[in-house]
């Protein structure tokens, strides 16, 4: 039996605030993975950290701000948006990213989600979706799939959920891309890629929450969501030319293909004030 | 005749890293990710536990050499509590 080296210090430690880790997210859960995407992209864009600025709402990916050590600001609930566009708007020269969940992002702020995308505002949005509301014990959401049982909806789920690529398409971002917590490197990719893309952009991260959602829909854990979606991903480029858009709708308890990539990548012009003369 | 074919041209060229595997077993919270998707099996989990009682891994029985370094549990672990650095394969 022999023990891996114990180390003090992990490489990312400059980016993340030390003294708060361990942070609070469950075993199993996908948000840290996420954040350490989101680091590592912020060590690569070769932007200074001092140009980077990370907005949240409530919830438990809201949390990520309070543990990057960059300029972070926890928002009300649902009003990351409005926030990151007044701070890109007073200095454009920062980079504003939203990274918020499903529940904050498209319940709660979904008028907002949709009028900066509509806008094409240049902030860039990560959402992680993780099927409910994770903070509060588990209730269902806006993006819950239909019958998905949750403490709200112990008899299955009676609504359709959002699909979350398909709105911020027809809605007007730039680019639109959808992972799951498993493509580490793909979603690092694809948040360099939106840092260097003008624009609203949004990307969608599909991650366990063992606790909320997989226990009481059968997902044992954290590992076991991740095997799914390891089962269940496909790879598309460039939807509607290869199959319709209602295909992205993601329903965990059905064997049927979770579609991932890069959905939407074009240019519109970026929102710009008008600038009063003197 | 010899068949070239699926044959790579820098096949003898090609070097196989080796990574040491690093831990901070008081950030870990047991969630298994690295275990479960290490390409070479690496890791499994200890007997041991951590300050806050939970399970960490540890390097499997004659795996002691098999890391290759392509940092997937670096990258899938949730608590910035592993990651690894190359070391010389000579």
């Amino acid at each position: 039996m022999a023990h891996a080296l114990v180390a003090e210090k992990h490489p990312l430690d400059d980016l993340i605030r030390r003294d708060r880790m361990p942070h609070i997210w469950c075993p199993g859960c996908g948000i840290g993975i996420v954040m350490r995407c989101y680091a590592q992209a912020i060590l690569e864009s070769g932007i200074p950290v001092e140009r980077h600025v990370v907005v949240s709402g409530i919830g438990c990916t809201a949390r990520v701000p309070g543990y990057m050590n960059l300029d972070s600001y926890h928002a009300t609930h649902g009003r990351p948006v409005p926030f990151a566009i007044g701070l890109k708007l007073a200095k454009p020269e920062l980079m504003v990213t939203v990274f918020s969940g499903d529940g904050d992002l498209a319940a709660i702020g979904g008028n907002h989600l949709i009028h900066a995308a509509r806008r094409n505002v240049d902030i860039k949005i990560i959402c992680i979706n993780n099927f409910n509301y994770g903070m509060t014990g588990g209730q269902v959401g806006p993006t819950t799939p239909l019958g998905a049982k949750t403490t709200t909806t112990p008899y299955g789920n009676p609504e359709h959920p959002f699909n979350l690529p398909y709105l911020m398409a027809a809605a007007g971002a730039v680019f639109v891309s959808r992972w799951t917590a498993l493509h580490v490197r793909q979603i690092k990719e694809d948040i360099l890629y939106s840092f260097r893309k003008p624009g609203f952009t949004f990307v969608e991260v599909l991650a366990p929450c063992p606790v909320g959602f997989g226990r009481p829909n059968d997902i044992e854990d954290g590992v076991e969501e991740m095997r799914i979606y390891r089962r269940r991903s496909r790879l598309v480029y460039r939807v509607p030319d290869e199959m319709p858009w209602e295909a992205l709708e993601v329903d965990l308890r059905e064997e049927r293909p979770i579609y991932v990539g890069r959905f939407v990548d074009r240019e519109r012009e970026v929102f710009q004030p008008v600038r009063l003369r003197s | 005749m010899r068949v070239y074919a699926r044959q790579p041209v820098n096949l003898t060229q090609i070097r196989i890293p080796r990574g040491q595997v690093f831990l901070i077993p008081d950030r870990c919270k047991g969630c298994q990710m690295c275990v479960e998707f290490c390409p070479q099996q690496v890791l499994r989990m200890s007997h041991e536990m951590n300050a806050r009682g939970y399970h960490y891994p540890e390097i499997a029985p004659g795996k002691e050499n098999a890391c290759v370094h392509c940092e997937f549990c670096m990258m899938v672990c949730p608590e910035f509590a592993i990651f690894t650095i190359e070391v010389d394969s000579a």
